[in-house]
């Protein structure tokens, strides 16, 4: 079990297992999967100059997953925040992937049992919203909550259960690399 | 760390000073079951350059109080920093402060 991230000259490193490295592997891949374009969302030249294209400004994700990934910019005010995303929405899709693939390219480093892994500052902060991102999507799709304190979760099936300890995993694991980026500072 | 040089918080108003007349516009951070308390003061030290305490103190707003003004200014500005705080995953919405 890994120790988490720790501080190192230039940056942060960090031990995984296989099986750890293939958690962080196909949560990175979730989050490529979820902040892929929209199908059909076209023209090689709009989505070149940030444009949807579309002749009305688009409304939030209906996926609560997604919505919270890309959430709207200006509370209750449904044109301004359409109007943003509009503009702004490809350029968030597109670096929350290359933060997940940075995380991707970085595990390809690893042995096939695993090993130390260092990443230096840049890296160590797209890896810190990969896992953010990682965490939203699972957090959301659980229900997490607050509860004076305490963290509770709405769903309750044994597949939820087994993303609920991924999820815990990740929050230990986000923890130790926040605690080395400021140990940096 | 490069992206948070030391005299950029010098250049930031202090929490109390950030609602100003000619400062019409303001980010507000709401709070969320799911970031850490120990990466959104991060986050927040790291997009505005705020010193530890500052982004710890509005870090326990976000967290006690539901939400917290986290910057003000233009506009423009605040759609800047909206967008910057929306690729750490914080939940950031602007608005014209009244």
């Amino acid at each position: 079990m890994t120790d988490g991230f720790r501080a190192v000259r230039g940056g942060v490193s960090i031990r995984l297992d296989r099986d750890e490295a293939a958690v962080l592997r196909s949560m990175a891949g979730l989050v490529l999967e979820l902040v892929e374009p929209p199908e059909g969302g076209g023209d090689p030249l709009e989505a070149l100059v940030g444009l949807s294209g579309a002749a009305d400004a688009p409304d939030a994700p209906e996926d609560p997953v997604l919505a919270r990934l890309l959430p709207d910019a200006y509370g209750g005010d449904r044109e301004a925040s359409g109007e943003f995303r509009r503009y702004t929405e490809g350029d968030l899709r597109r670096h929350k992937r290359e933060n997940a693939e940075a995380v991707i390219s970085g595990l390809s480093g690893l042995g096939p049992d695993g090993g130390e892994l260092v990443l230096d500052t840049g890296d160590a902060h797209a890896w810190l919203k990969a896992l953010n991102d990682v965490r939203l999507a699972l957090g959301t799709r659980l229900g997490v909550e607050e509860d004076g304190g305490e963290t509770r979760v709405r769903a309750d099936g044994p597949a939820d259960r087994a993303a609920l300890s991924v999820y815990e995993w990740l929050g230990g694991v986000q923890e130790t690399l926040v605690q080395a980026l400021m140990a940096e500072r | 760390m490069g992206t948070a040089p030391a005299p950029v918080e010098l250049e930031r108003p202090e929490a109390d000073e950030d609602v100003r007349p000619d400062k019409p516009w303001v980010t507000i951070v709401w709070n969320d079951p799911v970031n850490l308390m120990s990466y959104v003061t991060y986050v927040f030290q790291t997009v505005f350059g705020y010193s530890r305490a500052k982004a710890h103190k509005l870090m326990m707003d976000v967290h006690h109080k539901g939400r917290a003004v986290v910057s003000s200014g233009s506009r423009e500005e605040m759609e800047r920093d909206v967008s910057v705080l929306h690729t750490y995953g914080l939940w950031a919405t602007l608005k014209h402060d009244e």
